[in-house]
């Protein structure tokens, strides 16, 4: 027993100091923070496809240093993401993580990032307002947008070119889609439209059925913003019930990870308007590119999904001002985050460049779903809203009177 | 103990009217507000508090339809426990299995009933594997067993992630399930005076339908078949049972094997009505553990009662007040459990 024991650990130490000293010299080790358990497990997967498509292109080394994907898992749930960030911070020793996927987890892992001065935390595609724009870490970078910037141009697209004067809104009850909600609703009530219910539903709910039911019948559309299986549910059940109202999709709900889903969902979604960071029909080069990059990755979607360009843009940020400070982060990453706050490049989807919360400045796409030639569901581009700052393009001031995004605010019944 | 409890109960209620008139009573008012509020055309005040009679009348019913899926994955799990002492918490992985084998059935041979047969056998069989592979070697040590089911539900719930990723599948219904009836209750009238009736999808009809024959059938065995008699026997006395020549590993195995196979079925049935993905699993052992505690742990008519309460509170708290909804079922819990720890039809051991 005893001299097994001993065997084991000298076995354990032969196994792991060699990897150590590797670890020293000529490898940088980058934590990768996405939902790989739980309800998001599908988005998760797809952001670390997007993740590893950026080191692919880099042929996995920056600035002659190999790089070390080290992978830590949360369930979209706040507490999860923190511990993930933790395990991955105070035991794998990353002085570099991108993440965390889902709005909750970006705001808890931005507070957990005030109390780790020196490691760099990089977004993968959380966007609640508040990750950047109240009270933000210094060492928090979003190079993706947040939920409220993917919505520009939606509201005044429903209103002036779909005519819908009274829509009801359905969607999960955190603070992405109440960014998603704010986004959407800034627009239209700006228009003259009218929200006359809300429905907040908690995350993972199954039954839709009496939501369903008790969304008013007078309304001229529902904005949906679902994720994942709830998107999957809520459209199944919506179809079930023989609803007739058109759709409004939040940009999760028409992501290619519920577009790709088998069923009779499929009928309810076509012509079913949303914006958002990506386009699937986009014809830009740059883009194809990119699409045709993702396709290398093991069990990707047809087109990639707003996770695996979110974590595609916020990976190839980190790993182009690693190259600028020629990978060292011995001082504490400090050369890295003035590198990163000054890094402005052209990603898939146009240029980006950060503000001074550290938020992205980046494109918009206004899309509709149609089917594309081989039967698969796609957005296709409508519009292209150029260069979307987080206040919408309101002064900054006038946008905070507006209120931080709640389940009440904003509000025009 | 009983012939202790009757005398004091009566004597509590004084001489007028009985504990068990009074209940009959409230149970009447009860039933002839519910038949108003469903039936009637409402006042527009009630709209104002309620929201609509639409919405009101699809909660009612929803919950309902939910109850009976609660009640076909909580009957075997209280089954199981009521007669092996043995908390099963792999129970949320063999509905999640039931659910996946479902699918993959029905999608390839294109007859969802044929995967709603497998869905039973299948888990049937896996649920008789477990109880003579695992369980029968660590009999009379229930803690032990308690924990062999966690590490179960941890590793087949990997295993199946691993098999069928992470994505949602959806059961396809036939044609014949497909639809919406027309229920004679009237939710609104138009200016014209044309009535509007309720409209509810055939399917879920159909679930609380298959629950509540389910549930009919169990009971019947449970109490006029020989098996049943040695279950009800094992269940106040296992070693007795034992003691009278019974083969209690033969009866264990069949309450494994009906306890699993109802939790597979369960899981074809609800993966049609709403969706299978990963963490389902958890979802519907946290839902029996809640309904099995209020109805109280060994007790089918206790499952069906918990599982109806704990179906309505979610439905009537999801539209009345969805953030705080998920306390309301949980309040259900806390207050049987302060009230009547044994739970509403538990024996106080």
């Amino acid at each position: 027993m005893h001299r097994r024991t001993l065997l084991a650990l000298a076995l354990f130490t032969g196994l792991t100091a060699p990897s150590m000293a590797l670890a020293a010299d000529d490898t940088i080790k980058i934590g990768l923070l996405a939902t790989f358990e739980g309800p998001f497990t599908v988005l998760g997967e797809d952001g670390e496809r997007g993740a590893m498509t950026a080191v692919a292109e880099t042929n996995g080394s920056v600035a002659g240093k190999k790089i070390e994907i080290v992978k830590g898992s949360s369930d979209a749930s706040p507490d999860s993401a923190v511990r993930a960030a933790r395990k991955l911070v105070e035991q794998d020793g990353v002085k570099v993580l991108v993440g965390p996927l889902s709005g909750d987890e970006g705001l808890a892992v931005k507070d957990y990032a005030k109390t780790k001065p020196d490691v760099t935390f990089i977004n993968g595609t959380s966007a609640a307002q508040d990750t950047t724009l109240r009270n933000p870490a210094e060492n928090f970078f979003r190079f993706s947008t947040d939920g409220a910037q993917w919505m520009a141009g939606l509201g005044t697209y429903a209103f002036k070119d779909k005519g819908y004067k009274k829509v009801a809104t359905v969607a999960e009850d955190y603070s992405f889609p109440y960014t998603q909600v704010f986004g959407f609703m800034a627009e239209f009530c700006k228009a003259g439209g009218h929200v006359p219910s809300k429905s907040w539903v908690p995350i993972g709910n199954k039954d839709f059925s009496s939501v369903i039911a008790a969304i008013p019948e007078d309304v001229d559309a529902i904005y949906v913003a679902l994720g994942g299986a709830d998107a999957v549910n809520f459209l199944t059940q919506y179809q079930q019930a023989g609803g007739t109202a058109p759709l409004i999709g939040g940009s999760i709900t028409v992501d290619q990870t519920v577009l790709t889903s088998k069923g009779k969902l499929r009928d309810v979604l076509k012509g079913t308007p949303s914006a958002g960071p990506t386009a699937d029909t986009n014809d830009a080069p740059a883009w194809k590119a990119f699409v045709d990059a993702y396709k290398k990755q093991p069990g990707a979607f047809p087109s990639p999904s707003l996770f695996a360009h979110g974590y595609y843009v916020n990976m190839k940020a980190t790993l182009l001002a690693l190259d600028q400070v020629g990978g060292d982060v011995s001082d504490g990453g400090k050369k890295l985050r003035e590198a990163l706050s000054k890094l402005s490049f052209d990603t898939p989807t146009g240029k980006v460049s950060l503000d001074k919360n550290r938020n992205a400045i980046a494109d918009i796409f206004l899309t509709e779903v149609t089917e594309g030639s081989d039967g698969n569901l796609l957005n296709k581009l409508v519009k292209v809203v150029p260069q979307v700052n987080q206040t919408l393009g309101i002064p900054e001031d006038e946008f905070m009177k507006l209120g931080a995004v709640n389940r009440d605010n904003p509000s025009c019944p | 103990m009983s012939i202790l409890d009757q005398p004091s109960s009566s004597s509590l209620s004084g001489g007028g009217v009985t504990r068990r008139q009074a209940w009959g009573l409230v149970g009447l008012l009860t039933a002839a507000i519910v038949a108003w509020l469903v039936f009637a055309v409402w006042p527009q005040w009630l709209n104002a508090i309620l929201i609509s009679k639409k919405a009101f009348v699809s909660a009612i019913l929803n919950g309902l339809t939910l109850a009976g899926l609660y009640f076909l994955v909580a009957s075997g799990f209280t089954l199981i426990f009521g007669l092996m002492r043995n908390i099963n918490l792999a129970h949320g992985s063999l509905y999640l299995l039931g659910a996946y084998i479902g699918y993959e059935v029905t999608s390839r041979t294109g007859h969802w009933l044929l995967g709603v047969a497998a869905g039973f056998t299948v888990l049937a069989i896996i649920g008789v594997v477990m109880q003579v592979f695992v369980f029968r070697r660590l009999e009379g040590d229930d803690l032990r067993q308690t924990l062999v089911t966690i590490g179960i539900s941890i590793v087949a719930a990997d295993l199946m992630l691993a098999v069928w990723a992470g994505g949602t599948y959806q059961i396809a219904t036939p044609e014949w399930l497909d639809g919406a009836l027309t229920l004679p209750v009237i939710t609104a009238v138009r200016s014209n005076g044309a009535s509007v009736f309720l409209t509810y999808p055939l399917y879920r009809v159909v679930v609380l339908a298959a629950a509540i024959v389910i549930g009919v059938g169990l009971w019947l065995m449970l109490n006029k078949t020989r098996v049943g008699m040695m279950i009800r026997a094992g269940v106040d006395d296992r070693a007795m049972l034992s003691a009278s020549g019974v083969n209690v590993h033969a009866v264990f195995a069949i309450v494994f094997g009906v306890g699993a196979g109802l939790a597979g079925f369960a899981g074809v049935v609800g993966g049609s009505a709403l969706s299978v993905a990963p963490g389902e699993d958890v979802r519907y052992l946290l839902a029996s553990l809640v309904v099995v505690i209020v109805g109280g742990m060994g007790s089918i008519t206790g499952a069906a009662i918990g599982a109806l309460l704990i179906g309505l509170a979610e439905q009537i708290g999801l539209v009345y007040f969805p953030t705080y909804g998920v306390v309301l079922t949980f309040v259900i819990m806390v207050v049987t459990l302060a009230v009547r720890p044994q739970g509403i039809m538990g024996k106080a051991r």
